[in-house]
């Protein structure tokens, strides 16, 4: 009997929604992303069709605003931030160290009920007060401060989702101190399970920052306080400090898990174990400790020294360095490997790909002189949908068809699946790519109108748009449809090394019959099962 | 790699006393030290003597002088992030 | 080769130094909560020293000393609480929780008199007597009510949190064996005591 089928003390739906086994619960999460990031498309499919034409097309302005707002809020608090921890790290982390459940499995519980809450909140917020939030996702004061729409809600409803994320990270990192099996030693542990643990300390030190600037706005907006108010003394500069504090290391947060995905899926599709294990761990712990030390480069325009323009231009270029290590491992485990281009690989090769082209233009962003010019325009709207679209979602959709047959116990269609992705591919990269030019060529970002000279890029990325939500539906059905018919699938359709490949798919509700004793590291190619 | 559990180190009520002592110690410093007006000392002396207090609660009270070095690992590296978020913030404020 | 170890890995729930680790975690995020703020004093007091200093005259030392006395004691009760819990001494230790409790009680007494008199000398969050003044002064003020709330409400949150414990105590689940959520709420209570050691000297005795 595996965990989909387990019977428990409730029935029906709340079997799932009051069950603390990790498993359930990372489906739990995996849904309910799945479907906030199907509303954040269809945001975003809604501003592309504003955008189609100069001026009013389908929406007014100040609903276009919200649009943009909500389309962040959704898809950056709700999906990429939680993303492949909240899913699969809490359905695969116990199993990948050796362990029946994480260590707190009731406190686990409560974060996906504060996600759920943080969401319920925002649906609402759409309905009182003004309306929905008009302030982009970030927030700035004087603004957040003096609009009627209801940011004080939208701002309590993040600071749930954000609680629902420290308590995970709080959860793994426990986790993997705790729990691992014997012999997991810590050079032991699956690549996935290392990113995690980064990700960990990053959601634990950070979040809270994001915490008390929100709850400064609030306390703001009812009382008064003064704290960001130019009139009353207060320094707006300094929320932009205290919000690019949190929300810088949080997009490392959005990437590590992705990468920790990549490290996994290359090695078995590759048949080689991974090429420099350390300097890719270490690389991922450079990461979340570099990236507390760049916050500055999203406010180079905002007014700040001149001094700490240099300083934070400077260190903005480290932190590409150890991303760039992992690119060069990755490639250096395909080289003469036995490749096979499943489904899985095809999106860890995007990814390498695709985030590529964004972690360089981010070298562009960062770069002082340069920065003068494309800051609060497109280009900087496509890098960050390079990076976070193409580097963490589609690691999201590789983990989801890499994985797929272990939670479901079925196998998804190859050919569909490999359409849905070339279709996603293509759209994404006609929606993206001219946002390059259409920013280096001066079109300001959250603007609702343009000039003529501007439609023919717009035009083609609403065109892309189209692609990707093709391709986006393509890939769900396919995904939903193999749930019910698909093929059974085995232990291991893959032959992969990692212990989750060594238990039934679907996992029984305790993962393992014997917790088992560890003798190699994860990604040995060299012995026989 | 693995942990046994081990029955917690019980400290004695005396050394618990003692520290009180000293933090009420300290704390009489503080108030005393308030009144110096010199621009430097009138900074640090105070957090220098907040420190103190905070290492004697953490290491006595809050039993880290008895814990496993990842524990006082962990704490040293939360603080030094928080160090640096406010010093970097510095780099904007000090220098406009 | 499997041992006995196996088995006292997955026996989570009595992994005491595991929910210890998931205390210490927890209390890291309260310490960048409250960072945050630390982060906006020490901004805002560079740029505004006499008015900082003004507005500290205008806080009563004696109180904050008392209050701080209140705050190192109720630290002191509860570590012995614990102390007594870990011999089985279980007299001993309710006692000395009820100290704390009490202790705690009274220094959100004092704060609630201290709030109450700058409420009714007109000072309190956008209050007209309050922006007459300087802006420095606002910000002090500012920074004072929500750092000082802030760290009332998590005062209030400890007092609930430690009544529970005390029956728990008191009927003994929290015993020589098994006191770890006393423990644990014995952290949450010092790393209180710790963010008034900061706040006391940052807000009444600034030179």
């Amino acid at each position: 009997m595996n965990f989909l089928e387990e019977k428990g003390r409730y029935r029906g739906i709340f079997a799932w929604i009051f069950s603390t086994n990790h498993k359930r619960v990372g489906l739990l999460y995996l849904v309910s992303m799945l479907a906030v990031f199907s509303a954040g498309v269809i945001l975003g499919l809604l501003m592309r069709l504003e955008l189609i034409a100069p001026g009013q097309t389908i929406v007014t302005a100040r609903a276009y605003n919200s649009l943009f707002t909500f389309h962040g809020i959704l898809m950056i608090f709700l999906f990429v931030i939680p993303g492949l921890s909240a899913s699969f790290g809490n359905f695969f982390l116990p199993i990948q160290i050796g362990a029946r459940d994480v260590f707190f499995p009731r406190l686990n519980l409560l974060s996906w009920w504060l996600f759920i809450s943080g969401a319920i909140l925002l649906l609402v917020s759409l309905f009182t007060k003004d309306g929905p939030a008009d302030t982009g996702w970030t927030f700035y004061v004087p603004y957040s401060i003096r609009t009627g729409t209801n940011v004080s809600l939208t701002l309590f409803a993040i600071l749930l989702i954000g609680f629902s994320s420290i308590l995970t990270g709080l959860n793994f990192v426990t986790t993997v101190h705790r729990l691992r099996a014997p012999g997991m030693k810590w050079f032991r542990l699956p690549l996935f399970v290392w990113s995690l643990y980064a990700t960990g300390w990053v959601q634990i030190l950070a979040t809270p920052i994001l915490g008390i600037t929100f709850l400064l706005v609030i306390a703001e907006r009812f009382f008064g306080i003064g704290l960001f108010d130019p009139a009353r003394g207060g320094d707006p500069l300094l929320y932009q400090h205290l919000f690019w504090i949190y929300s810088h290391p949080a997009v490392y947060i959005m990437i590590l898990p992705p990468m920790g995905v990549i490290s996994e899926i290359i090695p078995t599709f590759a048949r080689r174990t991974i090429f420099g294990y350390k300097p890719i761990v270490f690389s991922s712990l450079a990461i979340a400790i570099v990236g507390y030390l760049v916050w500055g480069h999203h406010m180079f325009t905002s007014g700040m020294s001149d001094t700490a323009k240099f300083i934070f231009s400077l260190l903005t270029f480290f932190v590409a360095i150890p991303s760039g290590i992992k690119v060069f491992n990755w490639v250096a485990t395909l080289y003469k490997g036995s490749i096979e281009l499943g489904t899985p690989l095809l999106y860890a090769l995007s990814f390498i790909f695709l985030f590529s082209i964004g972690g360089l233009t981010g070298l562009v962003n960062g770069a002082l002189a340069t920065n003068v010019h494309i800051h609060d325009t497109y280009f900087i709207v496509a890098h960050f949908h390079y990076t976070m679209f193409g580097g963490a979602a589609f690691g999201f959709f590789g983990a989801l068809h890499y994985w797929f047959p272990k939670m479901f116990g079925r196998m998804y269609n190859e050919k569909f699946a490999k359409l849905g992705w070339l279709i996603l591919f293509i759209g994404f990269n006609v929606l993206f790519f001219p946002m390059f030019i259409l920013g280096w060529q001066g079109l300001p970002r959250r603007y609702y109108d343009y000039l003529p000279q501007f439609q023919t890029g717009q035009v083609i990325s609403t065109i892309g748009s189209w692609l990707l939500a093709a391709g986006i539906i393509l890939i769900f059905t396919n995904l939903i449809r193999s749930i019910i018919h698909g093929e059974k699938a085995g232990k291991n359709p893959w032959g992969g090394t990692t212990l989750e490949w060594q238990i039934p798919s679907p996992p029984p509700p305790e993962n393992f019959e014997e917790i088992p004793l560890v003798e190699h590291g994860p990604y040995d190619f060299g012995r026989k099962g | 790699m693995y942990m046994r559990q081990k029955d917690g180190h019980i400290v004695s009520y005396g050394t618990y006393i003692a520290v009180w002592f000293g933090l009420l110690v300290f704390t009489i410093l503080t108030v005393a030290v308030a009144g110096i007006n010199i621009r430097v000392i009138s900074v640090i002396a105070p957090l220098l003597i907040a420190a103190i207090k905070t290492l004697l609660v953490l290491s006595f009270f809050m039993h880290l002088k008895y814990e496993d070095g990842n524990l006082k690992m962990m704490l040293s590296g939360a603080v030094v992030i928080l160090a640096i978020i406010i010093g970097f913030t510095f780099l904007d404020i000090s220098f406009r | 080769m499997p041992d006995a170890d196996i088995d006292i890995a997955v026996e989570n729930e009595k992994d005491y130094t595991g929910s210890k680790i998931g205390m210490w975690l927890f209390l890291f995020t309260e310490m960048l909560l409250f960072g945050g703020m630390f982060l906006l004093y020490s901004v805002y007091r560079s740029i505004h020293p006499q008015d900082f200093h003004n507005g500290a005259s205008e806080l009563s030392i004696m109180i904050g000393t008392v209050n701080t006395i209140i705050l190192i004691t109720s630290s002191l009760t509860m570590a012995i609480s614990i102390s007594a819990t870990q011999k089985g001494s279980r007299n001993l230790s309710t006692i000395f929780l009820a100290l704390t409790i009490i202790l705690g009680l009274l220094f959100l007494a004092n704060k609630c008199f201290e709030w109450g008199d700058k409420f009714h000398h007109g000072i309190y969050p956008n209050s007209a007597e309050l922006l007459k003044d300087s802006s420095g002064k606002v910000l002090f003020y500012g920074l004072y009510f929500v750092m000082t709330g802030l760290h009332g409400l998590h005062v209030l949150v400890g007092v609930i949190l430690l009544s529970v414990m005390l029956i728990l105590v008191i009927n003994g689940k929290n015993n020589r064996k098994d006191y770890i959520k006393l423990e644990n709420s014995g952290l949450y209570w010092h790393f209180v005591d710790i963010i008034w050691i900061f706040i006391f000297p940052l807000f009444y005795l600034i030179t």
